[in-house]
């Protein structure tokens, strides 16, 4: 299988065991100046000759793609490209549709997620996901949804306030909401419900964190709230971005991955891709030419 | 100021679909009223037969030989006690069917058979529902003219439109949610109880609370288990005999005496009464349930 990727810099070795524990200091002080070869950090999360189905059409066709740890990964492309599926894929969500199917490898620190014994549903609590439409559960407070993920996992909160303050501080939501905390999620705008589902993934203390355009429902002031606070969550997740704003994908990712037809085009660090893609299609994408 | 030409011939159009627009509007008009219509006069002529029996004492005395003297009471907790027990059944049986088949059934022949009965269920006579339960519920299982054996068959006759309703309730709740659940690492079935069953618990309690309005009335399956017409005393458990309000004014209103007669123009007001406050309080338990799922 060709993988297509763009000649970055050193090949990257897809690891064998366990993480290596390597870039996760120096992860931290390269700040948002792009990696080069010795603080490029290790492969949180690896996807192998990934193949996905819905029904009878394939959405992946054979991706292989590294998502780094503590990095953010932008993930571009027209509508259609397999960005969503592929993200999807990452936490097995992909198969909750019926008629989904999944070929290929995807590993989480070295270890196969589509493996047999693996629990989806444990997965979940490590790869958590945001979606496109804020979507808060309606019969739930606005604390009540930030706890949501451990009461529907079945576990004891021990103290949920303080979880409940932490993880909504984390996503920059806490000011604007501590004094209506028992009132539904619904009376906030777009961009808090959007940041209170982001509260929600985040309470559950996942090590990646999915978001399938985050942004694409939400205004402009909103959106910039939303990729200021991917900037912070970078020191702390790996966070893998689906967006079709291309200039989203320049602001906020370290790395990011052309997606076209179900192949994966082009995959480099983002300030390359953006100024020097090496591939034709690549470039006729971000210059506007299609899409 | 002149109109520009294309705007006034949408005018003119508009103009042109007018007449028959309104005829129909009217039709629709007269077949809404009439039957409203229809219904005030029974109503109406039942509530002035029964005018002069309509007090306290009707609905707190037993049954007796003399008219003037005869009361509900026995029916009136008969069907309560019946309404409440035939809920308690249906309730779980009905969701979890619906449940299953919304959920959990893959599509398959079966399960579109079983669809399809469904649907044909619903229609079915209702003495056909009371032959049943006079054979499986009285017969086989032992229960006799028990209050027991009357909710299992009303139960029975209800499951239709209490496994329809809850599915479409069940419908309603937005796919975006599951999502949202399983992605938090949720299992399908705490999905269903934490996330599911909320949201469409408003639907279901209202479906399941407009067939027991319906069911309020049905006598012909509570005469074919045995419910008694005459009965001197209250049930004490859900074992004993019983009566229910369709089955008194079945009673009555088979006597010769005309006192009997309004005795069963006064029972149907009060049979009337009792569906709306149940009907009232499907609309209340609705809006209320509803404010607490917060769009």
């Amino acid at each position: 299988m060709d993988t297509d990727l763009a000649p970055s810099p050193p090949t990257t070795p897809l690891p064998g065991g366990g993480p290596r524990p390597t870039a996760s200091a120096a992860g931290r002080s390269a700040a948002l100046a792009p990696d080069d070869a010795a603080t490029r950090p290790a492969e949180k999360m690896t996807a192998r000759d990934l193949r996905a189905w819905f029904g009878a059409s394939e959405a992946l066709r054979g991706i292989t793609l590294p998502v780094l740890e503590r990095r953010v990964t932008a993930i571009i492309g027209p509508s259609g490209c397999g960005k969503s599926t592929f993200v999807r894929c990452l936490n097995r969500m992909h198969e909750v549709v019926p008629g989904a199917r999944v070929s290929g490898s995807v590993l989480l620190d070295g270890q196969e997620i589509y493996a047999p014994g693996v629990n989806p549903v444990r997965l979940r609590r490590r790869v958590g996901m945001v979606f496109q439409k804020p979507n808060p559960f309606p019969t739930m407070s606005i604390r009540d949804n930030v706890l949501a993920g451990l009461r529907l996992g079945g576990e004891r909160v021990a103290d949920p306030a303080g979880l409940a303050e932490r993880a909504l501080r984390q996503a920059a939501l806490w000011d604007e909401v501590k004094d209506v905390l028992d009132r539904s999620g619904s009376g906030l705008s777009g961009g808090q419900q959007q940041r209170l589902c982001i509260a929600r993934a985040l309470a559950l203390e996942p090590e990646v964190l999915l978001m399938d355009e985050p942004c694409s429902a939400l205004d402009p002031t909103a959106t910039a709230r939303i990729e200021e606070l991917i900037h912070e969550l970078r020191e702390r997740y790996t966070i893998v971005i689906v967006t079709h704003n291309m200039q989203q994908a320049a602001r906020v990712a370290d790395y990011t991955a052309f997606f076209h037809l179900g192949e994966l085009v082009e995959y480099d660090r983002t300030d390359v891709l953006f100024t020097r893609p090496s591939r034709r299609r690549t470039e006729d994408y971000i210059t506007g030419r299609f899409g | 100021m002149s109109l520009p030409i294309s705007r006034t011939r949408d005018l003119a159009i508009r103009r042109a679909e007018s007449a028959p627009q309104r005829a129909f509007a009217a039709i629709g008009l007269v077949a809404l009223v009439l039957p409203l219509l229809l219904l005030l006069f029974l109503f109406g002529s039942s509530l002035v037969d029964a005018w002069p029996r309509l007090d306290w004492s009707f609905l707190t005395s037993f049954p007796s030989r003399k008219p003037e003297s005869a009361g509900i009471l026995p029916a009136l907790v008969g069907t309560t006690c019946l309404m409440g027990l035939t809920a308690v059944i249906a309730i779980p049986v009905g969701l979890g069917a619906a449940l299953y088949l919304e959920e959990y059934a893959r599509p398959s022949r079966l399960t579109a058979l079983i669809e399809l009965n469904i649907g044909t269920l619903a229609g079915v006579p209702s003495i056909l529902y009371g032959l049943l339960g006079l054979e499986v519920f009285a017969r086989v299982l032992g229960m006799g003219r028990s209050l027991l054996a009357g909710a299992c068959t009303l139960a029975l006759l209800l499951l239709p439109m209490v496994i329809m309703a809850s599915r479409e309730a069940l419908r309603t709740v937005p796919p975006s949610l599951r999502e949202a659940s399983y992605a938090l690492g949720a299992d399908k079935w705490r999905t269903l109880r934490g996330v599911v069953l909320p949201m469409c618990l408003p639907g279901v309690l209202t479906g399941v609370i407009l067939s027991l309005a319906r069911a309020i009335g049905e006598t012909a399956p509570l005469i074919t288990i045995g419910a008694l017409t005459y009965v001197a005393f209250l049930p004490d458990s859900v074992h004993s005999e019983f009566t229910a309000l369709p089955i008194q004014i079945f009673n009555w209103v088979s006597r010769p005496q005309a006192g009997f007669h309004v005795n069963a123009a006064a029972g149907i007001i009060v049979l009337v009464a009792l569906m709306l406050l149940l009907n009232g309080v499907a609309i209340w338990l609705r809006a209320r349930l509803q404010r607490r799922i917060y769009w």
